[in-house]
């Protein structure tokens, strides 16, 4: 709709006519285009300067060893170590997080627009979305924790007290970070599965299909790039949250694994993330290693604008013909 | 499907029943999620504002003194201390994003104006990543560079001798403030509104800004007094996501607005801006080594339940608000 407003004026809305006659320009006009422009640079400049100050503290404090050493305790800043193990946390987290909000979002983005019956239930549940995606992450990062230090959740992290579960594990948190990351996938594959024309499922019907083999076929292939830019842009917000790990992931200094099982063990422990090392460096944390949070900052933003550009690829590319 | 082979009419409606059914469970679990979450959050927060009554929203006394009582209560339960005067902390919240969603509204206002209108081509074509770069770097770069950039430099270049001296039997200023905390919550809500106010700004049809500069109006006044308000709704429903996400900021405020339980003070004239508070969400943040502690785990359940409720709150209103206003727009989405 925008890209294509913008094809039809080239020079914006009302640029294309420029007429000699009447265009007064009184001084309130002059002062608003020049806080327009004033505004417009500014942004320009705020981004510009966060990206070439954090370069620039990157390349100054980031070297090979500190992304694959794990991080120590240390008094010493020599001998504190990198940041492996925040780095494999934010993997893991991204990876459990989205692996549940993928599915759920889609299911959900599908019954809105497929289904969507009866529909007071269906506007019940869209503002449902609008409401989770308004609530603070530490809201419901604490919230997480009450329902899984519940005694039958136990098993997602491990019994502390008879009866009480630990509540900070890797699943706890990667539950959690699918909450937020589900409005966001549900918005981009709503958005998707209404710009496919109404023809395009009669034809399907047309062939025997019924509505959900439509859907599978049909509709989902047709609304991959949706789909696409809803999750990247929700593993950028998993990403980059600090709130959920501090409380849910106990941000703890290495990867903590409970138990022995391999592989369950380590869902089952704690561990941090590049935003709580960063926290925990900077100094209002514990470590009070500035040079540290630099570097770590500088990978995560390097992550960040990774996934940016993933969403601009996915939006670039060019979809099936009913798309343009 | 066609794998299994062909299917009669009627086992056909049945797997599409099925599939309905489950998304539409899938979907409901969404609200049992909203109702649990109120449910479980407010009982556990029931006792802080029990016992505190109306007071629990009230000024008085020292807050950091009573969370520090709280947190050292007693083990046996009929002891616990719950004593607490939150204002400071609603205060600090409300002037805060109160200040940054004005200030970010009529930045992200007027550069949408200049994307959609005014920029040369080759600047609205960086812009527009600029704008998707600001709206994805996460919360804790912010507040890093807030602290160790900003912050110094408000408290050794800014903020006077004078200044410092005329409250320092009261607070400390170093920097810490809810001016650097409104500055650079500012920047981090502006891009949402701007990607929201351009694409409502793109969608007004072009027949009727170009009606009023047929009419002889500057390019400036068909802008701002048709386009703007026939996007009214979509800027509305973008300064309420804003108010959302500047509400529930918590970790970059944490960080640089000193993360003290005071209320600054208007009456200290510029000093004012200078001067620490702690948010809300920031003390949740804070407090989180201490939720296990029982009382004072109820009380930061009790600040997570007023964030939730306000939360909410915006969302409805937000709703309301695009519904009210659908009738000022000719093509109601």
């Amino acid at each position: 709709m925008s890209a294509h407003a913008q094809t039809r004026n080239p020079a914006g809305l009302i640029g294309r006519i420029r007429h000699a006659g009447g265009d007064s320009w009184s001084l309130g006009d002059k002062i608003g285009l020049a806080s327009a422009w004033a505004a417009g640079i500014l942004l320009c400049l705020i981004a510009a300067s966060i990206v070439l100050y954090m370069l620039y503290r990157g390349f100054q404090y980031l070297s090979l060893e500190m992304i694959f050493s794990h991080p120590e305790a240390g008094l010493d800043q020599s001998k504190s170590g990198g940041f492996l193990d925040p780095l494999e946390g934010t993997l893991a987290l991204t990876v459990i997080g989205t692996a549940i909000a993928a599915p759920v979002g889609v299911g959900i983005a599908v019954w809105l627009t497929e289904y969507g019956r009866p529909s007071w239930l269906a506007r019940a549940v869209e503002s449902g979305v609008e409401i989770v995606a308004g609530t603070p992450s530490i809201v419901l990062a604490i919230f997480g924790l009450l329902v899984f230090q519940q005694g039958f959740f136990s098993f997602l992290s491990y019994e502390a007290t008879p009866g009480v579960a630990f509540g900070r594990s890797f699943v706890a948190a990667g539950v959690i970070m699918s909450l937020i990351a589900l409005p966001l996938i549900v918005g981009a594959s709503r958005e998707a599965l209404h710009s496919i024309p109404r023809h395009v499922r009669e034809a399907s019907y047309a062939l025997g299909k019924d509505r959900i083999s439509t859907i599978r076929r049909v509709l989902l292939p047709a609304s991959r790039r949706g789909i696409g830019t809803g999750v990247a842009l929700g593993m950028g917000r998993i990403v980059g949250d600090t709130a959920i790990v501090v409380v849910l992931l106990g941000a703890t200094l290495q990867t903590d694994p409970q138990g022995n099982i391999p592989g369950l063990s380590f869902l089952q422990g704690t561990g941090s993330t590049l935003t709580t090392y960063v926290y925990n460096n900077s100094p209002v944390g514990e470590g009070g290693s500035p040079e540290k949070a630099y570097a770590a900052a500088f990978v995560l933003l390097l992550i960040v604008i990774a996934l940016n550009f993933v969403v601009d690829m996915i939006t670039r590319g060019r979809g099936p013909s009913w798309t343009r | 499907m066609a794998a299994r082979g062909p299917q009669t009419a009627q086992q056909r409606d049945r797997t599409d029943q099925r599939a309905e059914l489950a998304l539409g469970a899938l979907a409901s679990a969404v609200l049992l999620l909203i109702a649990f979450m109120i449910a479980f959050v407010f009982a556990k927060a029931w006792p802080s504002f029990a016992h505190n009554g109306l007071a629990w929203f009230g000024p008085g006394g020292n807050l950091d003194e009573q969370l520090t009582a709280i947190f050292n209560s007693p083990s046996d339960p009929s002891d616990y201390v719950y004593t607490l005067h939150a204002w400071p902390l609603i205060y600090a919240t409300a002037l805060i994003t109160g200040i940054s969603v004005l200030l970010g509204t009529m930045i992200s206002l007027l550069s949408a104006m200049f994307i959609v209108e005014f920029a040369p081509g080759w600047i609205r074509s960086i812009l527009q990543p600029v704008v998707r770069l600001l709206a994805a770097v996460p919360s804790v770069i912010y507040g890093l560079i807030g602290i160790l950039v900003i912050v110094p430099f408000f408290g050794n270049n800014v903020i006077s001798g004078a200044q410092k001296e005329s409250v320092q039997f009261v607070i400390q200023l170093d920097g810490s403030s809810i001016l650097v905390g409104v500055l650079v919550l500012t920047v981090m809500i502006t891009p949402i509104m701007v990607a929201i106010s351009v694409d409502a700004l793109r969608s007004v049809p072009p027949t009727w800004t170009e009606g009023a500069a047929a009419l002889g109006v500057n390019r400036w006044r068909a802008l701002r007094t048709v386009g703007l308000r026939a996007a009214r709704p979509a800027i509305v429903a973008a300064a309420i996501l804003s108010t959302a996400r500047a509400l529930g900021e918590a970790i970059m405020l944490s960080m640089v607005t000193g993360s003290v339980a005071f209320s600054p003070n208007p009456l200290d004239g510029v000093t004012f801006f200078f001067e620490p508070a702690r948010t809300l969400a920031a003390q949740i943040v804070d407090g989180a080594e201490g939720l296990s502690v029982k009382p004072f785990g109820q009380t930061m359940y009790a600040f997570a339940a007023l964030l939730l409720l306000s939360s909410a709150f915006l969302s409805f209103s937000g709703w309301f608000a695009r519904r009210s206003m659908r009738k000022y727009t000719l093509s109601p989405r």
